[in-house]
């Protein structure tokens, strides 16, 4: 870091990790830390703080099997519901990216900065130990090339910004500590004055709000990277859902069963959180069959289920620990598919 | 005519929340009165604060940038910050309970890093904004509200941890002596590293109630001047005799270099 300007430190754990990236990113730098399983859920208190006080921030978490230990040279993608729900209190405003490749990680990590610094949000790169310990070729962009967001600022003086107001999904512009605009920025629920002694009848109806707000700014309005990526989507009858590593064998499992002439196809969710139901929605509109491939006991299909709704089969897949591997889930598509 | 120290303060936000007779109030105007003596540019400070009592003062009532964020975390955050952007004047606010429970890690490993910090700590010797419960600090045999039957723990002595931690400036006093407090404050802020000062204040609600069975913030000043003794006394004297003593003073001021200013160095060379 030292040699790009930037700034390095390895803190004593990882709630000093986040902690310390919300600082940094106050003092006006793009900040990111990075974690696996376990720091995660220590690091759940730090994003609870960059969510209510919207701080930008991107989180690497590379899954691995647990709880607790669980077994640290295992994959697993059990971190689906914590990046999304992480948090006490009904803490909504993560996004969460899930990449599949080297080059992804690399492109995503990219992106969640745009995304942070857009919607003033902790982003997280939800990885998994496979990904993370992938070696492939990855195309480093040239930074012309890249397309770079950074955090609105105010455009008003000191005196007339109002630092704590809310316009419904709109994100409000971030001064940075030591411009004047003397901040104060906070965990607590405030008024839109910046109050925090609130009278307790009115505490609900400005909690609603500012929960409202932080739930929302992510979820109104399409954005480009809310993505999934398909594979035979057209003529399908059978589709497979799948993120992360576990997509890897899922595609050629789907290119293995198309080879012997079954209409299957998949679809990777890139966006985990917030869930891009409407696109998957379309996706899987005119499918027989479903099939959920997931490195855990079940995060995503519940969701699934909830997109596609009764009429269409949903068929869950889960393992822990290790891959699917092409045959198992062959042997999944050939008991449905024709 | 309004106070001299009025203008760093949302007067509109006034009052405090806290308890008549809470010395975190006399610890505020040390920490004003040092930034105003020191010409300090409030616009340059960026307070964090912790969470307890003194973090009431710490965000909204101070017209200065602040962070009121996590128990005990306020250290790491001012890491970020000062890592960051080096020629902020970054002043964490902390409590005994904030620092020396919940964050003592973070405080330790501040001071190991001598990051150019001046933390503030707000001593009162028991969990006041929580209701009276038993600290780190609190005294021996204390009545408080977890130890109905009196403390059986020994309590901590944060200044020889910022000390043995590494610290560039070490200080206690009391809020019985404003004066010596604010000229450390002064000293802090033109300190290049990790400064830690304990200014013990008095909780009347609580450890004033329960341990010294007085209600009144004059008594509990006056207690703490008989129990005062200086650094310098101290060293004559062995632990028997120390019980119960709060030592006040400097214990460590010295130079060395600063976290964040040695890394911009680092960086300017490896470009």
């Amino acid at each position: 870091m030292p040699e790009v300007g930037g700034v390095f430190i390895q803190m004593e754990d990882e709630i000093a990790s986040i902690t310390s990236v919300i600082g940094a990113s106050w003092a006006g730098a793009k900040a990111m830390t990075a974690t696996s399983g376990p720091g995660f859920s220590l690091m759940q208190e730090g994003i609870g703080l960059a969510v209510m006080t919207e701080t930008p921030c991107v989180i690497v978490d590379v899954q691995r099997l647990g709880p607790c230990q669980g077994f640290a040279t295992l994959p697993m993608q059990g971190d689906v519901m914590q990046a999304r729900w992480g948090s006490h209190g009904d803490s909504r405003s993560n996004i969460v990216l899930a990449p599949a490749s080297p080059q992804e990680m690399l492109n995503l990590t990219m992106e969640a900065f745009n995304l942070a610094e857009r919607f003033r949000t902790p982003t997280i790169v939800l990885s998994d130990e496979i990904v993370a310990h992938m070696r492939e070729r990855v195309i480093i962009p040239r930074i012309e090339d890249l397309r770079i967001e950074n955090r609105s600022k105010p455009s008003v003086p000191a005196e007339e910004f109002r630092f704590h107001e809310l316009s419904g999904s709109d994100v409000t512009p971030m001064p940075t500590l030591g411009s004047g605009y003397r901040l104060n920025i906070m965990g607590h629920l405030r008024t839109e004055e910046g109050r925090v002694n609130i009278p307790s009848q009115n505490a609900p109806q400005l909690a609603f709000k500012l929960l409202s707000h932080l739930s929302e700014k992510i979820t109104t309005g399409e954005w480009e990277a809310r993505k999934i990526k398909t594979l035979y989507a057209d003529d399908s009858r059978t589709m497979l859902i799948s993120y992360g590593a576990t997509s890897r064998t899922v595609e050629s499992a789907v290119k293995e069963a198309r080879k012997a002439g079954m209409k299957v196809g998949c679809a990777r969710l890139v966006t985990l959180w917030p869930f891009p139901e409407e696109q998957l929605q379309t996706i899987l509109e005119d499918i027989d069959n479903v099939i959920v491939v997931e490195m855990n006991l079940g995060q995503i299909v519940d969701k699934v289920r909830e997109v596609v709704g009764r009429s269409t089969r949903v068929i869950h897949v889960p393992k822990v620990g290790d891959l699917h591997t092409t045959e198992e889930l062959l042997d999944c598509v050939r008991k449905v598919a024709v | 005519m309004s106070h001299p120290l009025m203008k760093y303060l949302r007067e509109d936000w006034m009052p405090t929340v806290l308890c008549a007779g809470c010395g975190d109030g006399t610890v505020l105007q040390c920490m004003l009165q040092a930034v105003e003596n020191k010409n300090i540019d409030i616009d340059q400070v960026a307070i964090v604060a912790g969470i307890g009592c003194h973090a009431r003062l710490g965000t909204g009532y101070i017209a200065a940038d602040s962070m009121w964020p996590l128990h005990g975390r306020a250290l790491p955050i001012a890491t970020g910050i000062k890592l960051v952007n080096p020629n902020l004047h970054v002043v964490v606010l902390t409590g005994d309970g904030d620092c020396g429970s919940i964050g003592l890690s973070h405080f330790v490993h501040a001071a190991r890093r001598n990051i150019g910090v001046l933390t503030l700590c707000f001593n009162n010797g028991i969990y006041g904004m929580t209701g009276g419960q038993v600290a780190p600090t609190t005294r021996r045999g204390a009545i408080t509200k977890t130890t109905p039957y009196g403390n059986l723990e020994y309590p901590l002595d944060l200044c020889s941890l910022a000390e043995t931690a590494g610290a560039s400036y070490v200080a206690r006093w009391t809020t019985a002596h404003p004066r010596q407090l604010t000229k450390s404050i002064e000293k802090a802020f033109e300190k290049k590293g990790f400064s830690f000062i304990e200014a013990v204040t008095q909780c009347p609600t609580y450890f004033g109630r329960y341990t010294l069975e007085t209600t009144r913030a004059s008594e509990i000043l006056r207690w703490f001047l008989r129990n005062s003794m200086s650094v310098e006394q101290s060293k004559k004297l062995d632990s028997e005799e120390l019980a119960g003593k709060i030592i006040v003073g400097e214990f460590v001021d010295t130079q060395k270099p600063e976290l964040a200013e040695q890394y911009q160095i680092q960086s300017r060379l490896k470009k």
